[in-house]
């Protein structure tokens, strides 16, 4: 580990001043303490912001919610607004990590972890992540846990977020204050940049930048689900995991919206499977040809080939149960309509 | 005073005729309050003054030779200290009972990320940051990594009668290829090691299993007398096998320390224990059954081939169990290892059976399902009656009794055809299998002293979490008939008599055996004193011809004596096995082929039980592994490089609590085993494993069936059968 300075803050104004293209924000620590002890990461500057009041609250905002950078994922999951308006987002969180991770962790950290590509956790091995220009090690190597979908020549790494892809799900946008004090909002595909071949640039976040909470537009009625398959029953990332969220209205699928984790470069989404869905009438051979319209574009190796299927039957299970041919098993919640 | 015994005789049972009551009991282990308290010291807790912190800095290339460090940029590094490297560095851990020093590759490289140096500075972030830093070139050389197409050795192996003959012959036959990945012994605590010299001497402090061989192996790498050594391991934070040898951190930081004149710490970060500690190769298994139509077994092949690198004397024996669980006339068992660049393999839980086990019964349960029989009447039906190898018989055998008592206790009989029982998406089924694992006696000394109505008991044994300090209590406080809090157990030094070590489940049994050996000298003693035969001790006091005496007003001066045991004629004239039998309850999601274990049950006979608690937990421990190995555990290597990319516990997937059902129960069946040793016991932790994980296998094609013969059955590959069907 490098030796760093740690500051504390107390106020955003302070914290934008302390920022500067070497240092990192520490908010949870549960990802950038890791990775600076491997030396993945080596800020000479972390600026601690869990000090700066304010950034932990859920709050009304238009029809929807504002969630602060700084709430905790478990005090997220928790929430009962979050639990009955927009339950994949809690189902995700708890498909996430551990429960004393989820203490620490938090909304805006965890859209910023870092990818869990083996590759990339091992300096010994070249990443263009860390190292732009170095080579892709993970080409040709151990690809379980990479994606399929967003890939690069450059880059193969996954987004290992859990609650990314059910925010992504929700049409979530993320708040972000410039330097200057202004904010904006950043829809996540605008947010996460595809790797290209500037796989170490994850993001359109600009140095001096801070996500100041992530806004949730008003719920979406009907029943919402997250279905996530890992390689052990808790504290293992996605190999395949799938958000959805729609209406059936007059026996016709209306606002589906669904997002996937462990197969994208960053939590996924096809505007092209959305819309194929909407309108049309349920049925597993409908969800299948919309899986087959996500995954046309896969690329795969002998190592995650499966993901495809896997993906193909989770999509068609998940929305099976959002749109009711199928009775819900847990991960699927009913959302009605919130007085 | 001392008692020597070489087991040539059965032995009488002497502890049931004990009145102490404590022997067997499941008290909680004694050291308890001190781990979970932080007082308990473990190898890396140490921090003598002037402490200098080492990394081990690890080779980038598979297969080679390190022509050069450049440390200029380590050097601007504050608190660096400096480089160490040279012939006495090691190549890998010692393997088990080694007694010798493990390869001392020099310059060449034979691995990737092989310890090729020692790092040190004042602070360990330095060090580490100081390792990261150092430029090593290399003259690279090609290296073979992919077991298939590496050299192969023939190994040889049982052969009787004529296996494929037979299988022409028989009437139904199974002919598969099982897969096991490569796995990590895992333990909590990781690897790492305190040094410092004193006149010459050499005082370790580290994390092992066998003391009296790791002084010798440390000793001969650094080229010294082993009397100039001292080891201390008081503490162990779970091994598994993984600490059976001396490490690179322990012969780095000896080098280190004496060169630098001040203590030195080496501790492996999570990813070096991964690297560089040896790891259990991958298997690929062909097991061959054949069987008349009654369900007679007549053939049994288990074939092998497994890795290691060049040099390295131990060959995962996988068809151990194989060897003598069933009765067949035709048996044939051939071994084959990989001489590859692969991280090099040992030791890990379990060694043999734990992945053998699952080839084996899992294509029982393919035998039964082609036989359309019962699995666990197949398995009945050919409990052999003497070891089928050598013909002699069997000590106490309970795999008959674990079969019936397991399926009663189990529910087996609710057991419904393949694919018949769905909880919604999940659907349920049930796997037996059975277990075994060969029983073993070391030789093994241990001294106990008895002051009045306190005992004092020293041997260089550890406790590597499995209840030593606990057992050797209760065995003392049994034998002479003290309360347990008036014996003291002082373990890991090897300024203290030679035990076994902890390993291959023979701890309790052979080191207990030796402090029963001691406590026995004393009884004599006792007995001479008060001139009678006939005496019981209990609470403190002896009782002989109606007379009550306190102890401590019959002894005037202590009374210490070193037992020592030593297998003879029973191990040549009969076979020692624990035996018992694994059912498992596995939920099985039909969209993702994810399996979730519901509920497992052991039944074992495994000897005497010394402590009841601390059995089971070793036990249930075993079943845990267990169902790792049947579902979430494996090493995977890089293709290219040969090296474990799955390097933290994020990524190699032990079982979670999440993964282990809450009913995982056992049964311990009431056994003596006269002929194993003087105390009547058998190796118990690795027991739980043997087979474990082939139950949760069996259950899942019960559940859908799917058979999935390549392990772990990650969903991937049960969602794949799935899927085709
Ligand atoms: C063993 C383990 C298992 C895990 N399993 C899962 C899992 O299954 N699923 C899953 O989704 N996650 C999992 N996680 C990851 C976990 O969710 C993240 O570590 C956590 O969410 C990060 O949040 P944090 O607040 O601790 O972030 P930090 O570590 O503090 O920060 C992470 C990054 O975000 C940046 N950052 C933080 N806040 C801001 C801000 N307001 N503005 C700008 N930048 C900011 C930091 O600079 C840093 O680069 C796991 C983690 C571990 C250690």
């Amino acid at each position: 580990m490098k030796p760093f300075e740690y500051v504390r803050v107390n106020d955003l104004i302070s914290a934008a001043g302390a920022l500067d293209e070497k240092s990192e924000i520490i908010a949870g620590g549960t990802n950038l303490l890791d990775l600076m002890k491997l030396q993945v990461m080596a800020p000479d500057k972390v600026v601690d912001i869990t000090r700066i009041p304010g950034l932990d609250k859920i709050e009304p905002k238009g029809e929807g919610l504002r969630i602060g950078t700084l709430v905790k994922n478990a005090d997220l999951a928790a929430d009962p607004r979050i639990r009955t308006g927009y339950p994949v987002l809690s189902r995700a969180l708890l498909a996430g990590a551990s429960g004393q991770i989820r203490n620490k962790a938090t909304t805006g950290g965890n859209l910023l972890q870092r990818t869990r590509c083996p590759y990339f956790y091992d300096p010994e091995m070249a990443c263009n992540k860390r190292e732009p220009g170095a080579g892709c090690s993970a080409k040709g190597g151990v690809s379980r846990m990479l994606a399929i979908l967003g890939t690069s020549e450059d880059c193969r790494a996954a987004h290992p977020s859990d609650m990314a892809v059910a925010l992504r799900a929700l049409n979530a946008m993320i708040e972000i204050r410039r330097k200057n004090g202004d904010t904006y909002q950043l829809a996540m595909d605008d947010f996460y940049r595809l790797p290209g071949d500037r796989p170490d640039i994850e993001t359109n976040l600009k140095d001096g930048e801070i996500i100041t909470a992530v806004i949730l537009p008003r719920p979406v009625i009907g029943v919402q689900s997250y279905r996530k398959i890992r390689d052990r029953a808790s504290y293992a990332f996605a190999l395949v995991s799938v958000a959805a969220v729609a209406t059936v209205e007059h026996g016709l699928i209306q606002n589906a919206s669904v997002a996937f984790g462990g197969i994208g470069a960053r939590p996924w989404a096809d505007l092209d499977v959305n819309a194929f869905l909407n309108g049309k009438e349920p049925s597993a051979e409908l969800f299948g040809e919309a899986a087959d319209l996500l995954l046309t574009a896969a690329i795969t190796d002998e190592g995650n080939a499966f993901k495809t299927t896997m993906t193909r039957r989770a999509l068609i299970a998940v929305m099976s149960e959002v749109t009711g041919l199928r009775e819900a098993s847990v991960g699927s919640d009913r959302v009605g309509e919130i007085a | 005073m001392n008692k020597h015994l070489k087991m040539d005789a059965p032995q009488p049972r002497v502890l049931d005729e004990t009145r102490q009551g404590i022997l067997g009991k499941g008290i909680s282990r004694t050291e308890g309050p001190k781990k979970v308290s932080g007082s308990a010291t473990y190898a890396g807790d140490n921090h003598p003054d002037g402490m200098a912190h080492g990394v081990l800095l690890r080779a980038g290339i598979t297969k080679g030779k390190v022509t050069g460090f450049d440390e200029s940029a380590a050097q601007k590094i504050d608190g660096y200290v400096g480089l160490f490297h040279g012939p006495k560095f090691i190549r890998n851990n010692a393997q088990g009972m080694a007694d010798e020093a493990p390869v001392q590759p020099d310059c060449e490289v034979h691995y990737h990320s092989q310890p090729i140096g020692l790092v040190v500075a004042e602070t360990f972030e330095a060090a580490r940051d100081a390792a990261l830093a150092i430029k090593v070139s290399y003259d690279e050389e090609g290296a073979l990594v992919d077991p298939k197409s590496a050299p192969q050795e023939d190994q040889g192996g049982p052969d009787v009668g004529d296996l494929e003959a037979d299988m022409g012959r028989a009437d139904v036959t199974v002919d598969e290829i099982y897969t096991t990945e490569a796995q990590v012994s895992a333990a909590m605590e990781l690897h790492g090691s305190v040094a410092q010299w004193n006149d010459g001497k050499l005082l370790l402090q580290s994390s092992l299993q066998m003391l009296k061989f790791n002084r010798n192996e440390i000793a001969d790498s650094l080229g010294i007398d082993p009397e100039n050594v001292r080891i201390l391991a008081p503490y162990v934070g779970g091994g598994f096998g993984s600490k059976l040898g001396i490490g690179a951190d322990a012969v780095s930081a000896a080098i280190a320390a004496r060169d630098l004149g001040r203590p030195v710490r080496v501790i492996m970060p999570r990813q070096t224990v991964f690297d560089a500690v040896l790891r259990r190769t991958e298997t690929e298994q062909r097991v061959r059954l054949g069987a008349r139509s009654d369900g007679t077994i007549t053939s049994i092949g288990h074939d092998d081939l497994v890795s290691n690198l060049e040099g390295e004397g131990f060959a995962e024996p996988t068809s151990q169990a194989s060897q003598f669980l069933y009765a067949a006339p035709n048996r044939k068992m051939q071994q084959t290892v990989s001489r590859n660049h692969r991280t090099p393999s040992g030791s890990v839980r379990a060694p043999g059976e734990a992945v053998g086990m699952l080839g084996l019964e899992v294509a029982m349960d393919e035998l039964a399902e082609r036989l359309g029989m019962c699995p666990v009447k197949l398995r009945l039906q050919n409990v052999p009656e003497r070891d089928p190898d050598s013909g002699v018989p069997f000590t106490a055998h309970s795999l008959t009794e674990a079969l019936k008592r397991g399926a009663q206790e189990f529910g087996w009989k609710d057991r419904k055809a393949n694919g018949a029982r769905r909880e919604g998406e999940w659907l349920i089924g049930m796997g037996v299998a059975s277990a075994a694992r060969k029983n073993m006696l070391l030789p093994a000394k241990a001294r106990v002293t008895l002051d009045g109505d306190k005992a004092v008991v020293e041997t260089d044994m550890t406790d590597i979490g499995t209840g030593s300090y606990t057992i050797f209590a209760q065995i003392t406080a049994e034998a002479l008939g003290l309360p347990i809090e008036n014996v003291e157990v002082r373990l890991a030094d090897t300024d203290y008599p030679e035990a076994s070590g902890s390993g291959g489940s023979f701890g309790a049994s052979s080191t207990g055996s030796a402090v029963f050996l001691a406590c026995q000298s004393i009884r004599e003693e006792i007995a001479a004193k008060c001139g009678a035969n006939d005496f019981t001790l209990k609470d403190g006091q002896v009782t002989a011809g109606g007379k009550t005496t306190a102890l401590s007003d019959l002894l005037d001066a202590p009374l210490s004596a070193v037992g020592e045991i030593e297998k003879g004629q029973t191990s040549e004239d009969h076979l020692s096995s624990g035996f018992g039998a694994h059912f498992a309850e596995v939920a099985v999601n039909e969209v993702s082929g994810e399996v979730r274990v519901r509920r497992m049950l052991g039944v074992f006979g495994a000897g005497r039980i010394l402590n009841e608690k601390t059995a089971k937990s070793q036990l249930v421990g075993g079943m845990i592994w267990g169902i790792g190995a049947a579902l979430t555990e494996e090493a995977a290597h890089d293709p290219r490089t040969g090296h474990i990319i799955t390097r933290d516990l994020a990524n190699y997937h032990v079982a979670s609590h999440a993964d282990v059902p809450e009913q995982i129960d056992t049964i311990l069946l009431e056994e003596r085993d006269d002929y194993a040793n003087p105390i009547q016991a058998k190796g118990v932790g690795e027991l739980g494993i043997s087979g474990a994980g082939a139950a949760v296998l069996n259950a899942i094609y019960n559940a859908c069936g799917v058979r999935v013969r390549s392990f772990p059955a990650t969903p991937d590959k049960v969602m794949a059968g799935l899927d085709a069907m």
